[in-house]
């Protein structure tokens, strides 16, 4: 449980004035994800992506914190170095402080390039949190479908046309993946539920190993939405099912959130744009497509399972 | 100093247990991996204050050494081949963020087809991505040249990547009696290092790899040209100290008997070994051969092979890769841009040999001598890019 008090107490390691866009989630998930890390030394690692760009165009850095920037697909691997550079140090008696360590991708960075680095990453076993802000999306390309957008959803490289209906394929399931390396923690969490989010990353912080964070992080651009809906548009994620709020913490899976009546899918799917051709007429079947998977997932979850 | 008996692989593996770098991160490839292995070997049985980090593939392992290196430790890897392809973006990310990191690359020929032998198609692919390139001829050069190498990369006005050289199989396979330096020699050779900027201090915290767009990437790019220029003219200051410990001289360049020659070859590596012996056999025939070795092929070292070139009437360029331009082996096209300035200018021919590990024999180096002296006869060459024990 994250404490309003002490977290208002902790520095604000990403300041204002970073040039990420007027409700764009990817922003507010860090911010929470720095809160749970404390007040302990932090060096972040950033992947190839929107908050990379919109926080360190040169000569400006909006990091308070050591940050480094590699490459597209190769956060974990840099960060890897980074954290075993400081093993080393640390044990040669060259460095005195305890730092933590946080790797940050897109869902483009984590799901599909990085993915094999990431794999690395958690398979050796380095200290570090890899917290994948997921927005479904090539976003800083301009929207280009990735291995985490959802079914039917319009991407301008699978977009919604007279014959096809956005993209064709479900979703991997990531956070499935990464827990399925036996890491100590992982967790899904998005921005609305601030109180989940922290404490997650409390935990994250916490093991003793890798943990990885998969937040739902709405994107006012590619999914097209009001700015000022962030929130809400992150909350009705939840309250439909469509993205459920759980932890593994040592191979125990534990449901965050749960709805008590989860509300149809179509609560989530009318707020956004880019699904605006499923409520076109003859695309019903679809909407009821993505509900039954949407149960299919709960049905597993509420049985103590993720896949 | 003890004489050890070191294949190549082994030779770079000694040369990295005694720098004892803070970070290894590697991946095994053919015939680069007996230096992971043995380089393990001495952190499983305690001889290193190093971390390893057995990564999941090549990019993964110079990625997680621009990590280290940026942390601020000494970071090292070894590769080959598509091994180093695969790292290619990365040793662009290396050089540009001016991160000292010194990696050993056993030369193979690169795919397709798949080949595990010697040529330089790897590493003459790289050498425009801001790496300094050392090739050597032996394994007691490489043992050297790799301990070298740490000092250059780390010298402040240089900061850059280095890389070491040597043929696959050729030299990382063979045995020879290699001349060991103590411990200690190289370890106050080296020095401690102190980077400038590290990630690990909290209290003063930086931003690497920002986003660098019209305004300064050219800026950048054109310190990175300083640092190499400076390379240059620092690399003769480091070598003059390292004199002081291997008592041999380390320069761009390494002529063997040009005083006299009036035709030489140019080439690389463990072919020079090969050419020494050709041109002792025809001195004693009569012909006046020598030959010039490449030590350094980056920074490149016009100047010095302008001078000595200068002396010569017809030179053949050796290319152990093929540059597919259809304008001559990489080393030929470098050493035929030098000349343009010279007022004298020797017969200059290119002869690309070697391809996947295709053996250069003693008669083929005569035979290339025996061509330029007839080049000299006529005054005239009679074909600018060769092709040397090739089916045809």
């Amino acid at each position: 449980m994250a404490n309003l008090k002490e977290i208002s107490e902790i520095p604000e390691r990403l300041s204002g004035g970073h040039r990420l866009c007027a409700g764009c989630g990817a922003a507010i998930a860090l911010r929470q994800v720095l809160l749970g890390a404390g007040d302990s030394p932090i060096v972040i690692g950033c992947a190839t992506g929107c908050l990379e760009v919109a926080t360190t165009i040169y000569p400006y850095s909006a990091w308070k914190i050591p940050y480094i920037h590699n490459a597209f697909e190769n956060v974990a691997a840099t960060m890897s170095g980074v954290e075993t550079a400081y093993r080393s140090l640390k044990k040669q008696g060259k460095i005195k402080e305890d730092i933590k360590f946080l790797a940050v991708g897109g869902d483009g960075g984590t799901y599909d390039i990085g993915l094999q680095s990431l794999s690395g990453m958690l398979e050796r076993g380095h200290r570090i949190v890899y917290v994948c802000y997921d927005n479904e999306a090539y976003m800083n390309t301009g929207i280009q479908r990735s291995g985490a957008t959802p079914f039917c959803a319009s991407t301008t490289t699978a977009p919604a046309g007279k014959v096809k209906q956005g993209k064709t394929e479900f979703r991997k399931d990531l956070t499935a993946i990464c827990a399925a390396h036996n890491i100590p923690y992982a967790a899904q969490a998005t921005i609305y539920n601030w109180n989940d989010l922290i404490t997650k990353s409390q935990k994250a912080f916490a093991a003793e190993g890798p943990a990885f964070l998969n937040i739902l992080a709405p994107c006012p651009r590619g999914w097209r939405y009001p700015q000022e809906t962030a929130i809400d548009i992150s909350k009705t994620a939840a309250e439909t099912g469509f993205w459920p709020l759980y932890e593994i913490e040592n191979g125990v899976l534990k449901v965050t959130y749960k709805p008590k009546e989860r509300k149809p899918i179509q609560e989530w799917l009318k707020l956004q744009g880019r699904y605006k051709h499923l409520f076109k007429p003859g695309n019903e079947k679809l909407i009821d497509a993505i509900q039954e998977e949407i149960d299919k997932m709960w049905a597993k979850l509420e049985n103590g399972h993720l896949i | 100093m003890k004489k050890i008996p070191l294949t190549g692989d082994q030779a770079a593996a000694e040369a990295m247990r005694q720098i004892n770098p803070d970070v290894v991160a590697a991946y095994p490839i053919t015939p680069q991996t007996e230096i992971v292995m043995t380089f393990s070997q001495f952190v499983a049985d305690g001889l290193v204050d190093t971390e390893m980090i057995p990564v999941e593939s090549e990019h993964s392992a110079m990625s997680a050494c621009v990590g280290a290196s940026a942390a601020g430790a000494r970071a090292m890897t070894a590769t080959s081949a598509n091994g180093l392809a695969l790292m290619w973006e990365i040793i662009y990310i290396a050089a540009s963020t001016r991160l000292p990191i010194v990696m050993p690359v056993v030369n193979r020929a690169l795919s397709a087809p798949i080949n595990i032998h010697c040529d330089h198609s790897d590493t003459m692919g790289a050498r425009d991505s801001g790496w300094i390139q050392m090739y050597c001829e032996n394994a007691q050069e490489v043992y050297e040249s790799i301990i070298l190498a740490m000092q250059i990369a780390e010298n402040s006005k240089i900061l850059l990547p280095v890389m070491v050289c040597q043929d696959g199989f050729i030299t990382s396979h063979a045995v020879e009696g290699i001349d060991i330096f103590e411990d200690d020699e190289v370890k106050k050779f080296i020095g401690e290092h102190k980077a400038n900027f590290p990630l690990l201090n909290v209290n003063k915290p930086v931003t690497y790899g920002p986003l660098d767009l019209q305004d300064y990437y050219f800026e950048h790019k054109r310190q990175q040209s300083e640092a190499i220029k400076n390379a240059k003219e620092v690399i003769p200051q480091i070598t003059k100290e390292f004199k002081k410990l291997s008592n041999k001289d380390y320069g761009f360049i390494e002529e063997y008997k040009t005083e006299d020659a009036e035709i030489a070859i140019v080439a690389l590596s463990s072919t020079c070994g090969t050419a020494r012996v050709a041109i002792d056999k025809l001195r004693q025939e009569g012909m006046k051969a020598g030959l010039i070795k490449i030590r350094f092929f980056r920074p490149f070292p016009s100047e010095e092979i302008k001078t000595c070139l200068s002396k010569l009437k017809a030179v053949a360029i050796l290319d152990r890769s093929e540059s597919f331009s259809n304008n001559g082996g990489p080393v030929f096209a470098e050493i035929r841009s030098s000349l343009y300035e010279s007022d004298i200018k020797p017969l200059i021919t290119n002869y690309i040999y070697g391809l996947g590990g295709r053996d250069i024999s003693i008669s083929q180096i005569e035979s290339v001598y025996n061509d330029l002296k007839k080049a000299v006869e006529k005054n005239k060459i009679e074909k600018a890019i060769n092709y040397l024990g090739v089916r045809e």
